[in-house]
């Protein structure tokens, strides 16, 4: 049985994991291949790497990782951060990538979508959508959710997915850093609109959440950060929790 | 020496990382000679089926494919390549196995294509007994049904080959390179046959 998938998500900054971390039997936490390997041990089903501070002069250093990244990571693994065209892409892709992000470039453009799905195939692209409910609408957000754009996020998904994404990656910005659960509702519509994989992200504060993201959201995947790195929550113990909760996963 | 055949195959480099994890010597090739002579044959894949077999073709790959003596094992499209017909874009294929390939046709709102972990349930001995019920990674909208070259049934929309045997050739519908220490093991299954 197709399992639902748990994934950390790692923020780059100069070749460097940011945000505290907070782990054990690591050498070195703030290397982002040393963290990856880590969380593929435990059981991680995927991984996200986003390059925060994505910048043309330091896109060398994040393909150079995500060549150390593929080197030493044995399962599927997602990069983004700033990436607006095919030129951005092919280098992370020949790098070793199986997936790339897209957000506000996409936004700005969708024909970016349609390029990348033609010229790499749908299941490499993944639209990553930043959304907060304002005036009862849910609005997507570019630039890191700081700007409002003038997409709502089910009509964008549902382009989104026309034009050739393989994935999206939800992230309510009302739920994200709250830890107060996923955004349920729009997860659940999200999927009855979809035919591709929606994966979860913003608001995991426990393993609950996980199990309403999966049993109520129907979401195919759920992605925290935080709540990984410190250690809060151990994947083995949050997958063990799902099986046992009656979710299909991987263990 | 094993031959991983050097094409428009988007997971390359992916194989080419698993296998230098597991201390492989290898060499990325679309030399004949150099194909025809490695002990082992590697015919990796992530495409679309009609564009990838003209690309084969226009090189005479697909001859060489076909008639290697040598253990030689298909991943993803190189297995659904190495059967007679893809439905994706009406493709004749290499014929290796004679199973059509087809689309997957969800009954109860499956997504398509299927991505992510499911599970091997082993009907052959050519895979370590220790990956049977063990999870893999698949992306993949096309199947081969089961049939009697099965080696390995997964399901998703139906039961179908994840993995498949007959005679010198081995195939995975799943990604061995992407599929941790399981998928480890299904290299080293192949990587050990003589």
């Amino acid at each position: 049985m197709l399992t639902k998938r748990i994934i950390p998500c790692l923020d780059i900054k100069d070749g460097r994991t940011v945000k505290g971390i907070n782990f054990v039997n690591i050498r070195d936490a703030g290397d982002p291949v040393e963290l990856g390997a880590s969380y593929a041990l435990q059981g991680a089903d995927e991984l996200v790497f986003l390059d925060i501070a994505a910048t043309n002069e330091n896109r060398k250093t994040f393909v150079n990782l995500v060549k150390k990244i593929a080197a030493r990571i044995n399962i599927p693994f997602t990069v983004g951060g700033g990436i607006s065209s095919i030129e951005d892409v092919a280098p992370l892709l020949e790098a070793g990538a199986d997936k790339v992000s897209i957000n506000s470039a996409a936004v700005k453009s969708p024909t970016l979508i349609d390029q990348l799905a033609k010229a790499f195939g749908s299941q490499f692209v993944v639209l990553a959508i930043d959304a907060r409910k304002i005036h009862n609408q849910w609005t997507v957000h570019t630039h890191g959710g700081s700007k409002p754009s003038d997409k709502k996020l089910f009509s964008w998904a549902r382009e989104g997915a026309e034009r050739g994404a393989g994935e999206i990656l939800f992230t309510s910005m009302d739920h994200d850093g709250t830890k107060q659960g996923f955004a349920i509702d729009p997860l659940g519509k999200l999927n009855e609109l979809l035919q591709i994989p929606v994966i979860a992200s913003g608001g995991a504060g426990n393993r609950q959440h996980f199990l309403e993201a999966f049993l109520l959201g129907k979401a195919d995947a759920a992605l925290a950060a935080s709540l990984f790195h410190f250690g809060e929550l151990p994947i083995p113990e949050l997958k063990l929790y799902l099986k046992n909760s009656g979710v299909p996963i991987r263990i | 020496m094993i031959a991983v055949i050097k094409y428009n195959a988007g997971n390359i480099r992916s194989v080419a990382f698993a296998l230098e994890r597991l201390g492989i010597d290898f060499t990325i090739t679309d030399t004949h000679e150099e194909i025809q002579r490695a002990d082992k044959v590697i015919f990796p894949g992530v495409g679309e089926a009609s564009s990838t077999m003209a690309y084969l073709r226009d090189r005479k790959l697909d001859k060489v494919i076909k008639e290697l003596k040598q253990p030689v094992l298909g991943i993803c499209l190189g297995m659904q390549l190495m059967c007679a017909y893809s439905e994706e874009n009406n493709t004749a294929c290499l014929g290796i196995f004679e199973e059509s390939v087809k689309l997957f046709k969800p009954e109860h709102k499956e997504k398509v294509p299927h991505m992510g972990w499911n599970s091997l349930a082993l009907t052959k001995n050519w895979l370590d007994p220790g990956v049977d019920d063990g999870y893999v990674y698949f992306v993949h909208s096309y199947y081969v049904p089961v049939n009697p070259y099965t080696a390995a049934i997964t399901e998703y929309v139906l039961p179908f080959s994840s993995a498949l045997k007959k005679d010198n050739f081995y195939a995975v519908q799943f990604h061995p390179e992407k599929s941790a220490t399981i998928g480890e093991k299904v290299l080293l299954s192949f990587l050990n046959k003589s």
